[in-house]
């Protein structure tokens, strides 16, 4: 199960800034290669998609092979040009979609 | 790489298929032919430009499990010509393909940071597309210490 997703994002902003994002799931990412103790292969198991929206338009979605790493982690960043909210969600192979979501405000 | 002509990259091609079937259960791993097939599916398989992408990896990855990754193209996100898309490849990995970026004009920059596994020392290539279809690549040689991916 995906569970506790962490966020780093900006509270406030002055419009136009380009704002870094920070984010991270717990989850396992069975990459489906591996074997279990009587070398079965244990079933793939991944988050597949985390898309990242403000105000309802994209900003940062990424399409995860089972090459990402245990708890998947992004950086990446957003222009803002009017105060609202960052939506956030992390699609599991089993159909379980994680949600998250930040206000922030836009001066100026 | 060293070029292959047609008749050896038909050859390997259809070998290369066959060890990937395979590969599933016996723990290949894919090999260049793979990677650029998966990369010739993203370019619709035009010629990608070197240069333009900061891409920033370890030289020597001491577990193959966690890799920090950072890439950067410098381009402009304006609305009418920007960054769409980012391809993550892994030449040696069981599956080429770690990861696909999408990006808007309000991404801001088309930069991003994760963490990848790589099984072994291996090439890894990124391919970048605008909205306007110029495409740029770079790539990096990771030596991995110990192999992610399990197996």
């Amino acid at each position: 199960m995906a569970a506790g997703p962490r966020l780093k994002v900006p509270t406030e902003a002055k419009k136009g800034d380009v704002i870094e994002i920070k984010t991270l799931i717990l989850h396992v990412m069975e990459s489906g290669q591996r074997k279990d103790k009587d070398g079965k292969t244990i079933p793939r198991k991944i988050i597949n998609k985390f898309t990242c929206t403000f105000n309802g338009k994209p900003v940062f979605t990424a399409n995860m092979e089972p090459a990402i790493a245990a708890n998947p982690y992004f950086q990446f960043f957003a222009k803002v040009e009017e105060s609202g909210t960052f939506k956030f969600s992390w699609t599991d192979d089993d159909g379980t979609v994680t949600t998250a979501e930040r206000k922030i405000k836009v001066s100026g | 790489m060293r070029q292959l002509s047609r008749r050896e990259a038909l050859v390997f091609g259809t070998s290369g298929a066959a060890l990937t079937v395979v590969g599933w259960g016996a723990g290949v791993h894919a090999g260049p032919r793979e990677a650029a097939d998966a990369i010739a599916k993203f370019t619709g398989g035009k010629t990608a430009q070197k240069g333009k992408i900061a891409l920033d990896l370890p030289e020597i990855a001491e577990n193959g499990n966690i890799v920090p990754l950072s890439v950067s193209v410098d381009a402009p996100m304006a609305a009418d010509n920007y960054v769409s898309e980012v391809l993550v490849i892994a030449d040696h990995n069981p599956r080429p393909e770690v990861v696909k970026f999408d990006f808007t004009p309000m991404s801001g920059k088309a930069a991003a940071s994760t963490r990848i596994r790589l099984a072994e020392s291996q090439n890894v290539i990124v391919v970048a597309k605008t909205s306007k279809g110029a495409l740029f690549t770079n790539q990096r040689l990771v030596k991995v210490t110990v192999g992610g991916c399990g197996g």
